[in-house]
């Protein structure tokens, strides 16, 4: 069976140097119904590959098939047919930059519809509506300005309108790392019926890897542009086999008490 | 050290922070938590003499070592800044000038606060920058803003605000928007710090597991009113308000702390 996203032997170069390779070789599966967390730090080259799975950056050697067929090698006028198709939907880090401060929450749903020229105004708005009560928010906030919003709120409005176009694959660049735990807990458990009402593949995108615990299926570390470990969430999570996954789990801070303090050099 | 008492906070009519009191003793380490809009940073912020524009005190004291400092005027707080308290935020960069090198940003804080001849204050600073963590820290004197990361950037900001031996640290979300090996190692960074130097530090942080790493006691903030505070252990391990016990049970429903007992 074919997955809903998968890219194997992903590379993308520093410029035209294959001496200098941000991502060397990378491989990701995420089939249909199934949450893949995508762990790296600053450097890692997860927001390389994101935008490269997205068609926002040029591959210079692998591919990318969305459903089984293959999007990576796509140019000019067939790049733009596939994007306004909206079958995969980035969603940014940040989302006070990424929406326009001047449209209202409902104008900027409706956005993604407009641009693929779907339907009258009225319709776009119907699905704007719904796209918003997807996610949980009110539609009457519809008619605010981002900046009218709290940044919890903002999150799932970016959410929102990636949904509105009806994608089958969604890359989510650190959506909870910013929020406060009922924030983050309100996106989580949106995703997780996403995924099961909609059949979304999601790519999680995260430098914390504790936060995927109970949310993702799966999960693959990057570093340095190589995956050096995959396999399934609790397995990562309970029992990582690579140093640098290890190191990870120790990072995390735990509610429970200090942790020990691996980097005595740094005091 | 820190004692704020019955602080009202108020932008024009509408009052933000009814009443709020906690105290810190000389080398403690208090959190502040709550949600977004809960007020500590409002309360934080008042604390530093830098309310946001618009918002005053309009009730209680702020005292700073004996001195009720919520009503001075800029240039008292000139003397204050740097020596007594100091402060570091989320977003470093934004608190550097990008066309100056880090080094040289401090070099300068050295030589008006601390009095400093132009070789001396850069001795110090690079020792300074030793003391952070920061390898390589005659290179890094020299270097510009962006030329640094995140968690490099943190560091001269810290090394900054400590430069004036200030008997209090206020961390606003200071380790929030680094990655999470970064974060372990800063949080390691302020708790050395606080050991060697007997800082006292104000913890502001919407992660209650960062509040635990480094914290004796937590105050619990909502709609700008304190609803619990404590030891660290006791507010996290058995909250006494049912605000807090749903604070500690979002942050358990999710992360690791969900999948395992470390």
């Amino acid at each position: 069976m074919t997955a809903a996203l998968e890219a194997d032997g992903v590379e993308v170069w520093l410029g035209r140097r294959a001496t200098s390779r941000i991502l060397d070789g990378v491989g990701l599966t995420a089939p249909a119904g199934q949450i893949v967390g995508l762990i790296g730090e600053t450097g890692s080259g997860k927001t390389t590959l994101a935008r490269a799975i997205a068609g926002l950056a040029p591959l210079h050697a692998g591919a990318v098939r969305v459903d089984g067929v293959p999007v990576s090698g796509l140019r000019g006028a067939e790049l733009r047919r596939f994007r306004r198709t909206g079958r995969v939907q980035y969603v940014f880090q940040d989302p006070l930059r990424s929406l326009d401060p001047d449209l209202t929450v409902a104008e900027s749903v409706a956005e993604g519809l407009a641009v693929r020229g779907d339907g009258r105004a009225a319709d776009r708005r119907t699905a704007a509506v719904a796209a918003l009560r997807l996610v949980g928010l009110d539609p009457a906030l519809g008619d605010r300005l981002p900046g009218q919003i709290s940044g919890g709120q903002r999150q799932r409005v970016t959410l929102a309108r990636a949904l509105a176009v009806g994608p089958r694959v969604l890359l989510l660049d650190e959506p909870v790392s910013a929020l406060d735990a009922a924030n983050r807990n309100h996106v989580l458990r949106v995703l997780d019926r996403l995924r099961r009402e909609r059949e979304l593949a999601i790519v999680l995108i995260t430098h914390d890897l504790g936060s995927l615990a109970g949310v993702a299926d799966r999960i693959v570390v990057l570093h340095h542009g190589r995956v050096v470990e995959e396999g399934p969430a609790t397995q990562v999570l309970l029992a990582p086999e690579h140093p640098y996954t290890q190191r990870l789990i120790a990072s995390v801070p735990s509610i429970d008490g200090p942790r020990p303090i691996y980097a005595r050099s740094t005091t | 050290m820190l004692s704020v008492d019955d602080l009202h906070l108020a932008a024009g009519p509408r009052e933000l922070v009814h009443g709020v009191s906690f105290t810190l003793t000389p080398g403690e380490a208090i959190g502040l938590v709550g949600e977004s809009g809960s007020g500590k940073t409002l309360t934080c912020r008042a604390i530093l003499g830098v309310p946001p524009p618009g918002v005053t005190v309009t009730g209680g004291t702020i005292a700073l070592a004996g001195e009720d400092v919520s009503r001075y005027t800029r240039r008292q707080w000139d003397r204050v800044r740097g020596t007594r308290v100091a402060a570091v935020f989320q977003d470093p960069a934004s608190y550097l000038n990008p066309s100056l090198t880090v080094g040289r940003q401090l070099d300068e804080v050295l030589r008006v606060k601390n009095g400093l001849s132009r070789r001396d204050a850069r001795a110090r600073a690079v020792e300074l920058f030793a003391s952070m963590g920061l390898h390589r820290p005659e290179h890094v004197h020299g270097q510009y803003p962006y030329e640094l990361s995140g968690g490099m950037l943190q560091r001269v900001l810290i090394a900054i605000a400590v430069s004036g031996d200030p008997d209090l640290l206020v961390a606003d979300e200071a380790t929030t928007a680094l990655d999470v090996t970064v974060q372990a190692e800063v949080l390691d960074l302020i708790a050395g710090l606080r050991e060697r130097r007997r800082l006292s530090l104000l913890l502001v942080s919407h992660d209650l597991a960062v509040v635990a790493q480094l914290c004796d006691r937590v105050v619990v903030l909502r709609d700008g009113r304190v609803v619990e505070s404590g030891p660290t252990r006791q507010v996290l391990d058995d909250p006494a308000d049912p605000y807090t016990r749903a604070l500690v049970a979002d942050h358990r429903e999710y992360g690791l702390d969900r999948l395992v007992t470390r």
